[in-house]
């Protein structure tokens, strides 16, 4: 597997593998989605983005993986401020992101195994190193029996849990989620949930864009509240939040 | 009084005065050009297809008895079209995917997606016979030529529908290889080529179908196969001879059409 280059000397030196200073963006000349946005997201947290719909959540995951640029301020992953990465080393700073899309985005003509091991076939490895890893991936997110189907056979549920499978196969530092309970019934959302947090446990940094209040309520875990592109709370999910 | 409401209100609404006159001055504008162009054209010469030419009368004689002496030499010839065929259409997508990739405003920037075109541009605008020409001069008489200018003129055609289906995939796999870290080249070839292959395939068939016709008339610059003995043949006034030469290259083109049609239909 070609080495990664940003993979193991960029710790920042506060620890947060994510800050926000002062960032704003915009599509075009559209006004602007996102506004001032100041925080930091520490090694190995977990945090919910919430807010109403248009409020700016998938363009703030957008942000971090590297597909939309700041129109203003300073965006620094893994302490390294992106705006002066250049646009070579982008690929390799997105393979320590793991992102699961709230459409999925799998590749149709590629079975569920084949679609899994993207990330590492990407990466440069070779399909005997990885033949085990990932067989036992798709067996902990429950794709056991389904490792050879095409994604447009699958269920729900099974393509949500394909794209996590995805998102984490080759170990990363940040896991970025879209509405990963969206499409899928409210067991199959706690089943996503429970794997999140294993993954967190383990040590990945999570962000999850979500408008499912009782996924934020059950984790008990933080969030970062967006309306019309501001930031207006981060940290524990305040008293009466979504009543 | 409520039906008179009603019947008010599924009215259609009146065509804008704006579209009228544009619809006007539109099948005027054609209506006009036809007319001019009527004698240019010597369209008052249709009459002649039916007044009982002697050439016509003899033509369509020798049709009705080919001459089929020389068949598995004119199966041999039609054989070498098709191969043409085959290879300028072969040659041609090695041409149109570099420029159809190269041509796409969702894959390459401006300034190398304009140039892109006019090349595109250039090649399909100049027909094959004048390409199968300048080839002839370049590389003498023979099928080798028609290749060339198949495959060129054919590269431009299928670049641009290749550029154009590029432009109408689906992002959504794009962007969910390059989330994964994939550099451009790996997008493409596992995000974009998957989406478009299908397609790209049946717009060659298509383009090898056509190609085998086009090769058949390349035969009139000197371009060998089944064109250049009908066109020989024709020369020499053998009526007999053209029509069987016309009959083999009915059935060649017809069994392609259907063999074509029979794997396009099943690609998408």
């Amino acid at each position: 597997m070609s080495r990664n280059p940003y993979a193991a000397d960029a710790t920042d030196a506060d620890d947060a593998v994510v800050r926000f200073d002062d960032v704003s963006m915009r599509y075009g000349r559209a006004p602007e989605t996102l506004r001032d946005l100041t925080f930091s997201l520490p090694q190995g947290s977990f945090h919910f983005v919430t807010g109403p719909s248009g409020a700016g959540k998938t363009s703030l995951l957008k942000l971090i993986y590297l597909a939309a640029q700041p129109s203003k301020g300073l965006l620094h992953l893994f302490g390294q401020n992106v705006a002066q990465a250049p646009l070579d080393v982008r690929p390799f700073l997105r393979r320590r992101i793991g992102v699961v899309f709230q459409e999925f985005r799998l590749l149709d003509h590629m079975s569920a195994f084949d679609n899994a091991a993207v990330p590492l076939r990407i990466a440069g490895a070779k399909p005997d190193s990885y033949r085990q890893d990932v067989a036992e991936l798709l067996t902990w997110v429950g794709l056991k029996d389904r490792m050879h189907a095409l994604p447009p056979t699958l269920a729900g549920g099974e393509k949500q849990r394909l794209a996590i499978a995805r998102a984490v196969v080759g170990r990363p530092d940040i896991l970025l989620a879209d509405e990963p309970t969206g499409n899928v019934d409210h067991e199959m959302g706690l089943r996503i949930l429970r794997l999140f947090l294993e993954l967190n446990r383990l040590g990945t940094t999570v962000l999850i864009a979500t408008h499912d209040q009782d996924l934020v309520a059950r984790s008990g875990k933080p969030i970062l509240h967006l309306e019309d592109g501001r930031l207006v709370h981060m940290g524990p999910v305040p008293q009466g939040f979504g009543g | 009084m409520t039906d008179i409401a009603t019947s008010a209100a599924l009215k259609p609404p009146a065509r804008p005065l704006g579209q009228w006159i544009f619809d006007v001055l539109l099948w005027g504008g054609i209506a006009i050009v036809l007319a001019l162009s009527f004698g240019p054209a010597e369209i008052e010469k249709f009459p002649r297809l039916f007044s009982g030419s002697d050439n016509m009368r003899e033509f369509g004689r020798a049709f009705i008895n080919p001459d089929f002496d020389l068949l598995p030499f004119f199966i041999s010839q039609m054989w070498l079209t098709i191969q043409m065929a085959m290879w300028g259409t072969a040659l041609a997508v090695f041409i149109a995917v570099p420029l159809g990739l190269l041509g796409a405003r969702n894959i390459a920037p401006p300034a190398i997606q304009w140039p892109v075109r006019r090349v595109m541009d250039i090649l399909r605008s100049v027909p094959d016979l004048v390409i199968g020409m300048v080839f002839v001069v370049a590389v003498g008489l023979g099928p080798f030529a028609g290749v060339m200018a198949l495959a060129l003129n054919t590269g431009g055609v299928l670049g641009k529908l290749f550029s154009e289906a590029v432009e109408s995939i689906d992002k959504g796999p794009v962007e969910g290889v390059r989330a994964t870290g994939a550099h451009k080249l790996q997008e493409i070839a596992w995000g974009v080529v998957p989406q478009v292959a299908p397609l790209w395939t049946s717009y060659a068939l298509y383009r090898f179908e056509s190609n085998s016709r086009a090769a058949t008339i390349l035969g009139l610059i000197g371009a060998g196969g089944i064109g250049q003995i009908l066109f020989d043949s024709l020369n020499s006034f053998n009526y007999s001879r053209v029509a069987a030469i016309a009959l083999v290259i009915v059935v060649a083109v017809t069994l392609i059409d259907i063999l074509s049609q029979a794997i396009r239909s099943r690609l998408i």
